[in-house]
């Protein structure tokens, strides 16, 4: 179950149950249980159903707010370049700092 | 049974994640292009037995909200019972201006798979989701988190794993 078809296509999974929701929410909207429920039973008919690897269904989630969500994800332009550069720098120096404490798994890069 | 995910047209776009995704690191200065998975050959495993009678287990991507689970990026088993009011996602790659994760239901189906349990749809859950964190070592995932929750459905008998990434 999730939210990045692209990501998902490119990898190769048996069966998968894509919610157009924004990432983070792959089991339904927020306090919506309704809609949490009928996904996942869209997920178990799809478990039952398939026959075939990469076996693909949209579920009924659609999301409640403005569709311009699909826009903004991780954006990069003219307004935040000089800002993504310096985080960039940061999170280098934040990377050495681990490293020199035997942390090796860093956290990855999120969308902010 | 067909796919349908080529019906794009049917619905809004679909955010094409990869892209946006080395664009941004890119932004931040990595010359490395972040590599996702790929299967040349997508393994398939039919149900081996009905839903009914089937052991369900739900893997993710969110880790356990303590002070362990905050610091240390790993594999856990965490109590399914009660229901954990919260899950640590901060660092993970989810749409924080637009969303949130202060409802576990809407990434962890505890809640809905205790329902269909009740119901008889499926057989029964396991008694703990199970936390594999996201990593840019493939190695990682598929020689030491990987084998290690399948250790952990195996020791509980579990037919399916539902994977459900933030």
């Amino acid at each position: 179950m999730g939210s990045a078809m692209d990501i998902i296509v490119h990898c190769g999974v048996p069966r998968y149950l894509h919610s157009d929701l924004p990432l983070g929410n792959p089991c339904g909207v927020p306090f919506d249980s309704t809609m949490q429920e009928q996904i996942l039973n869209q997920a178990l008919l799809l478990l039952e159903e398939a026959n075939s690897a990469n076996s693909i269904v949209r579920s009924v989630a659609k999301w409640p707010g403005a569709p311009s969500w699909r826009d903004d994800y991780s954006k990069v332009d003219e307004s935040n370049r000089e800002a993504l550069r310096l985080k960039g720098l940061q999170r280098r120096d934040q990377q050495e700092t681990d490293r020199a404490k035997g942390i090796t798994r860093s956290a990855m890069i999120r969308d902010s | 049974m067909a796919n349908d995910y080529n019906n794009a047209h049917a619905h809004d776009y679909d955010v094409q994640y990869m892209e946006r995704t080395r664009n941004y690191y890119r932004a931040q200065g990595y010359s490395a292009d972040y590599q996702w998975a790929h299967n040349k050959d997508t393994p398939f495993q039919p149900l081996n037995r009905r839903l009914c009678d089937s052991k369900v287990a739900i893997i993710s991507t969110s880790m356990p909200d303590t002070k362990l689970g905050r610091e240390q990026r790993a594999v856990y088993s965490t109590p399914i019972d009660p229901i954990p009011a919260s899950a640590y996602t901060a660092e993970l790659s989810w749409h924080h201006s637009v969303t949130h994760t202060d409802d576990v239901g809407s990434f962890l189906p505890i809640a809905a798979l205790k329902k269909l349990s009740a119901s008889g749809v499926i057989g029964s859950i396991a008694s703990s989701f199970f936390s594999l964190p996201t990593e840019y070592s493939q190695r990682n995932t598929l020689n030491k988190d990987g084998p290690d929750i399948l250790k952990r459905c195996q020791s509980e008998n579990v037919d399916i794993a539902i994977l459900v990434p933030l």
